[in-house]
């Protein structure tokens, strides 16, 4: 289970940083991109609390 | 602060007033990682954005960014580090040893009112991103009054919300803060990338030719000063003024394994002082672009127009995660003078300054210059437990002369304080001298004026002799 939600982080992550990456480089809008970043946030907000603090 | 060490340090029965014990020291992960966080923070959505508002120039920002993080980095660890893990001690428990509990009350009352303002700063930053759906009209650059009584409502709400959550304690806003710090760190990288691409940046040429001619132009917007590298140098060194040569991080530093830990801030200065402060320069260049010689000054605005809802969501949670902290720490320093008060009410009436405080724009419009006093305000009492350390057997005269002399109040260090505020003063009045820059030869006239005044009234001849 703790390996599934670090999955969901980590795509969130990759939805946070990916898309402006992409943007910059001409392969995707800017509105598609901040819907993707939106997207990639709420992951992290419903993973990343099953597991961050756990390792404190 | 943003993870389980910190949860630890501030922990209010552990270790105050004992040195940390061998088994209780932390490895380097903790600090890098606390350091990492810590300087991600909401201040940062302000800060770039008003480098780029007084006018600094692209190279000044850019050099002056390296070398005046680098000299903060040094002071955290050559300057506060080597005595953190010498003594051990708290901040406050530290100068109560030195300067007696009178001193250290009233040191506690302006470090908690600072905070106060600080956390207020915040509250307005998380304000312009709240306001958005509700179409809130934004304070602009020249603001220092509330411009609409929906300005002063959405402050007033979003700082009861925010005392109420820190009433609770301060455990699930660490939590929160732990678990956002990694998401914030990229959408202000996500920032810079987005922005410099709407710029048109497609190369490096282009990305100095943009850097130089669109965003940091070197032309002070309206009612600004004029920034030069010497400004962006001292700011950056002097930004966390009060935790390196103000010694507040020795309450950090103290569960350090060793002194080079000091060292480790890089990881938070060059992450959040250098890189979020860039990247929040350039969304507002991006917002200057779409709205030429606006004057509207929202960090909220700003990110929603680039990034869409996941930069107002980090306008909100950075605010709020920097604000959370800040009120419970005016607590705790409050508290020190009142310790019969219980928590929840001392926290709630710094809740009630806070939010107060948050409805005057001016504390964002003028956020440079609030970090600057800031930091000014409370590094004499560093530069006397400096001065204690290194000087006292040297120049001859007690080492923490309040514990050695039973006193509640040592006029040396109390006067080292006053004395050193008044040069800065003196300098800035007469001599025109900008805050940004009274730090470094204050936090030498307090050295000396300690060293002095120490010498006359606690002379070493003295205590060998008791």
């Amino acid at each position: 289970m703790k390996i599934l939600t670090k999955i969901v982080s980590f795509a969130g992550l990759a939805l946070t940083i990916v898309p402006p990456i992409m943007f910059y480089l001409g392969s995707v809008e800017l509105d598609s991109a901040k819907v993707y970043m939106g997207v990639g946030m709420f992951m992290w907000f419903v993973s990343a609390p099953f597991w961050v603090n756990s390792k404190a | 602060m943003k993870n389980s060490l910190f949860k630890k340090i501030v922990a209010r029965e552990e270790f105050e007033r004992v040195s940390i014990p061998d088994d209780r020291l932390k490895g380097s992960k903790g600090f890098l990682g606390m350091y990492a966080g810590e300087h991600a923070a909401g201040t940062e959505f302000v800060i770039g954005p008003l480098f780029v508002a007084h006018g600094v120039s692209a190279g000044d920002l850019f050099v002056g960014l390296l070398i005046g993080n680098l000299l903060a980095v040094l002071s955290w660890g050559l300057i506060t580090a080597p005595i953190a893990v010498k003594k051990r001690f708290t901040l406050y428990y530290q100068l109560e040893r030195i300067a007696g509990k009178g001193v250290v009350n009233w040191y506690n009352l302006v470090n908690a009112l600072m905070f106060c303002f600080l956390a207020g700063s915040m509250i307005a930053v998380s304000a312009t991103a709240v306001g958005i759906p509700f179409n809130l009209e934004m304070p602009t650059l020249t603001d220092w009054m509330p411009r609409t009584s929906g300005w002063v409502i959405t402050v007033l709400l979003m700082g009861a919300i925010i005392t109420l959550v820190a009433i609770q304690g301060y455990s699930q806003v660490s939590k929160f803060a732990n678990i956002m710090s990694p998401w914030m760190i990229l959408i202000f990288a996500a920032a810079g990338i987005v922005g410099l691409a709407q710029l048109g940046v497609g190369s490096f040429d282009s990305l100095i030719a943009t850097a130089n001619e669109v965003i940091w132009t070197g032309v002070p917007m309206p009612g600004m000063t004029k920034f030069t590298i010497w400004h962006i140098i001292f700011f950056a060194w002097f930004c966390n003024m009060a935790m390196h040569i103000g010694m507040s991080d020795l309450t950090i530093l103290r569960f350090a394994k060793s002194w080079k830990y000091g060292f480790l801030t890089f990881a938070g200065v060059y992450l959040g002082h250098f890189l979020a402060w860039l990247a929040s320069g350039i969304l507002y260049a991006v917002f200057l672009q779409a709205n030429a010689a606006s004057q509207e000054f929202a960090p909220g605005a700003i990110a929603y127009q680039t990034l869409g809802l996941a930069g107002a969501v980090c306008v909100v949670v950075a605010g709020w995660t920097t604000a959370n902290p800040t009120i419970y720490r005016a607590g705790l320093a409050l508290q020190g003078i009142f310790p019969k008060v219980p928590s929840w009410k001392i926290t709630a009436i710094v809740g009630g300054i806070t939010s107060l405080a948050a409805c005057f724009p001016a504390l964002v419009m003028r956020l440079l210059d609030f970090v600057a006093l800031y930091g000014l305000l409370l590094m004499p009492m560093g530069a006397v437990i400096f001065a204690d350390f290194y000087f006292s057997k040297k120049f001859g005269f007690q080492e923490e002369q309040a514990l050695n002399s039973h006193t509640n109040f040592s006029m040396p260090a109390f006067l080292s304080w006053i004395l050193t505020l008044a040069f800065c003063l003196f300098l800035n009045f007469s001599y025109g001298v900008d805050i940004f820059f009274l730090g470094l030869p204050g936090w030498f006239v307090a050295v000396a004026i300690f060293v002095v005044l120490s010498r006359i009234q606690y002379p070493l001849k003295k205590q060998l002799i008791a």
